[in-house]
């Protein structure tokens, strides 16, 4: 029953987003048929009701995470400048969603003729989660990621040059070649990867909040208020990480926002199959955080969420928990045959294309015109294609580079027979690494 | 149950170092191990405000081997952070804060829990430096106490050097007395590399006259315990003291072995085990892990390699059994090396 009642609920947000247009019409769908969320810092209460099997206004630990819905959420006075979306910034989020699309496609035509290896795994269909929350971030502010890590770096401002290179194998990739597709690493930009184990960069970017508190209450760096967002999937909500780092950014209220990408499939296993309470936004008022489920193929609510959710933890409120309900358009990766997911949940959420959405809605309301968009995607496309030349055109690691990185401080490797340290020896680091 | 420092009868004896501690009977003051530790944590932490310490009752309560009794009132809750029940996180987690700034410490509660740690461990600690191609630094030390102590049954009673051994990237160390515990707990600290400090539980009470003047050992290199002639015993933690326990049958015997504290297990002092090598001709390796894949075999592999034509005898290997430590007292005793084992091992050896 309350599988039904959540796909039921599920159901009735689904009709209610598809309209991205008339922001007062979509106001009116939100209050009437999306499953009302709990989000905190906002003005207006609202409770949860018609999710019967978690009645969460009689829950004790609820009561402490009241929440309230901003105004604009709330009523009919919404409008266009409401919703703060000013042409620059339309066109920024457009933008960011196309590179996104067109580097993903090219990866996939790159892997096909030979040119990157491995595991490769494609956000297409989900750009609007990483354009929605990471265009929201200052530069200082850091994101975590998992395998599906190309897109998260490149909304953070990781050139795309630097980003093929790196799946390239190329010495000039942001990880001088040694990390590849699964783990994208940028101190520039803030990035802290990239994980291959699910669940496995959770406690890191719990880390780096700890990080910002710790500044904050100990160094005493008034300034000290990055905020930290941790990306992941589905199927991590059911691993113990995901569990233990809830309640311990809610236990010390560190400035983090755990962002799931629910897009219904874990490979091949589907999150209803392997759920108990498929409501993974239910989970976080029990930890004593607000739980949020957004549209996540509408970059428009999921920057509205992101920018509450980021508010939140920059004033030092504490951490949040967002369900975004989002595809992948692509299999698992790129040796995924996607057999088992159905042509018409496929067809479903293809025409809620995040990135016609948004155009769409650009076009509609007078934010842009065909020809800016189009300028756009030619833009785009340019800087793909210098990126696939940089990275042709890049050298391949040297051997010298084999041993470089292993340890911070080479004198790691020890002391040889001769009394120097290893480190020392001429051409050690392209040597065997033994002990 | 978890067993508390008060409990496990460590010890308790003077430890005599011939070449460890310079500090003489009018200079230095004394103090028991894991007040050495605590005191090289203390002047690290009063020295770099980024220094913190990270585990299960390390706050409020101290530290379950007290090692950091006193300090949560000195340095605050934020820098002496209690954690809840939950290794693979808070490491995770010390390591995430490691990467963007700070310098945490984690503590296991027992080295055995860290077994949960595994994959924050091996995947994240040892390799995020690599992967992100140097971008990030993980200066992370990761410590607590190990070994098989009085009958804490399987569980407790872990040697971890031989899981994270293979683990590139890390760094690991044991100390056993006082004067090398503070020496290497503050070269951890202050390593850019993730250091893993392995402490004995039955250590905790050895006492010793350490230097009043602030000290740090070299994290690579290995303590020359007794110089000999005859044999050069090779022995890290706990064991240091089971040999030198033989060591005073072996003399008394005639014999005259050089004991080598190796205290880096990973990577080993071949500079100096080398030399003892080259002078002494024949080697026994003295060590509490397991023999299966231990400190012991990669030691063994390493005298090998390098200094094959030094050797009069094969090398010997004295290793805990391959056995889940009983709880039984005299089956106890049967798993870990003793020291009329070491003796006899020693007379055969130098039949040689």
């Amino acid at each position: 029953m309350a599988i039904s009642m959540a796909l039921s609920s599920i159901s009735s947000s689904v009709s209610s987003s598809t309209s991205v247009g008339n922001p007062r019409r979509r106001a009116l769908h939100l209050k009437t048929q999306r499953p009302r969320t709990v989000f905190l810092g906002s003005k207006v209460e609202c409770g949860i009701r018609g999710v019967q099997h978690t009645d969460l206004s009689r829950n004790a630990t609820f009561h402490s995470a009241k929440a309230t819905l901003s105004e604009l959420l709330r009523e009919n006075t919404t409008s266009t400048s409401d919703l703060l979306l000013m042409h620059d910034e339309g066109l920024e989020l457009y933008e960011d969603m196309i590179l996104a699309r067109s580097f993903e496609d090219m990866c996939a035509q790159m892997y096909y003729r030979g040119k990157m290896f491995g595991f490769v795994h494609l956000y297409n269909g989900q750009e609007a989660v990483s354009t929605g929350f990471i265009k929201s971030l200052r530069k200082d502010d850091f994101v975590c990621s998992t395998y599906r890590d190309h897109v998260h770096a490149l909304s953070k401002g990781v050139p795309a040059r630097q980003v093929m290179s790196e799946l390239f194998g190329k010495a000039t990739g942001c990880c001088r070649g040694q990390g590849g597709s699964m783990h994208m690493f940028s101190k520039e930009h803030q990035v802290l990867g990239g994980f291959a184990f699910i669940g496995e960069g959770i406690p890191v970017a719990t880390g780096a909040a700890f990080a910002t508190k710790y500044r904050r209450e100990v160094l005493k760096d008034d300034k000290a208020d990055a905020v930290t967002v941790a990306f992941f999937g589905d199927g991590t909500c059911n691993n113990g990480q995901f569990f233990e780092c809830l309640n311990m950014a809610a236990l010390w209220k560190l400035p983090i926002i755990f962002v799931v990408e629910n897009n219904l499939w874990a490979i091949g296993m589907s999150h209803y199959r392997a759920t108990s309470i498929p409501e993974i936004w239910t989970k976080g008022p029990a930890f004593g955080m607000p739980g949020v489920h957004v549209d996540g193929m509408d970059v428009l609510k999921v920057r509205e969420v992101a920018n509450e959710a980021i508010a939140r933890a920059r004033r030092g409120d504490g951490p949040t928990l967002v369900e975004c309900e989002t595809y992948r358009f692509r299999g698992h990766s790129l040796a995924d045959p996607d057999e088992l997911r159905k042509p018409d949940e496929k067809a479903h959420y293809a025409a809620r294309d995040p990135i016609m959405s948004l155009k769409t809605y650009l076009i509609e309301n007078n934010l842009a015109s065909e020809g800016d968009l189009k300028a756009i995607e030619k833009k785009i496309d340019e800087i793909v294609e210098d990126s696939v030349e940089f990275a042709e055109a890049s050298p391949l690691p040297e051997r010298s580079q084999l041993l470089e990185n292993v340890f911070a401080d080479p004198k790691g490797f020890g002391i040889g027979p001769d009394g120097r340290y290893r480190c020392e020896e001429p051409g050690f680091t392209a040597g065997t690494a033994q002990v | 149950m978890l067993p508390e420092s008060s409990l496990v009868l460590g010890l308790s004896f003077e430890v005599k170092t011939e070449t460890g501690s310079t500090a003489t009977a009018q200079q230095g003051h004394e103090l028991l191990l894991f007040e050495a530790l605590r005191e090289g944590l203390e002047e690290e932490m009063e020295r770099d405000p980024t220094v913190c310490v990270i585990g299960e009752d390390v706050g409020h309560y101290g530290g379950s081997y007290k090692v950091t009794k006193g300090m949560a009132e000195k340095f605050g809750d934020l820098r002496l952070l209690d954690t809840p029940i939950a290794e693979n996180s808070f490491t995770g987690m010390a390591i995430g804060a490691a990467m963007t700034g700070l310098r945490p410490i984690v503590e296991g509660m027992n080295m055995g829990f860290l077994l949960l740690a595994f994959n924050q461990i091996a995947n994240n600690c040892g390799m995020l430096h690599y992967t992100s191609g140097g971008q990030f630094t993980i200066p992370i030390v990761i410590r607590g106490p190990g070994g098989v102590g009085k009958q804490l049954g399987a569980e407790h009673s872990q040697r971890l050097e031989s899981y994270f051994q293979s683990v590139p990237g890390l760094q690991m160390v044991a100390c056993s007395t006082p004067y090398n515990a503070k020496g290497l707990m503050k070269a951890a600290i202050r390593s850019e590399n993730p250091v893993i400090l392995f402490e004995h539980v039955l250590l905790y009470n050895l006492k010793e006259r350490i230097p009043d003047e602030e000290y740090v050992l070299c994290l690579e290199e290995a303590e020359l315990v007794r110089p000999g002639q005859d044999i050069t015993i090779l022995t890290y933690s706990r064991m240091r003291h089971h040999v030198l326990q033989a060591v005073k049958t072996l003399v008394s015997k005639g014999y005259d072995p050089e004991v080598i504290d190796i205290r880096s297990l990973k990577p080993f002092d071949l500079f100096a085990i080398g030399n003892s090598v080259k002078k002494t001709h024949k080697v026994l390796i003295v060590e509490e892990c397991m023999r299966t894949g231990g400190i012991g075999a990669s030691l063994r592999a390493a005298i090998m390699e390098n200094f094959f034509d030094e050797l009069d005898a094969p090398i010997g290997c004295l290793s805990s059994q391959d056995v889940p430590t009983p709880y039984a007292g005299p089956l106890e005793d049967l798993t870990v090396v003793q020291p009329p084992q070491i003796v006899f091992a020693v007379e055969q050896l130098c039949k040689h």
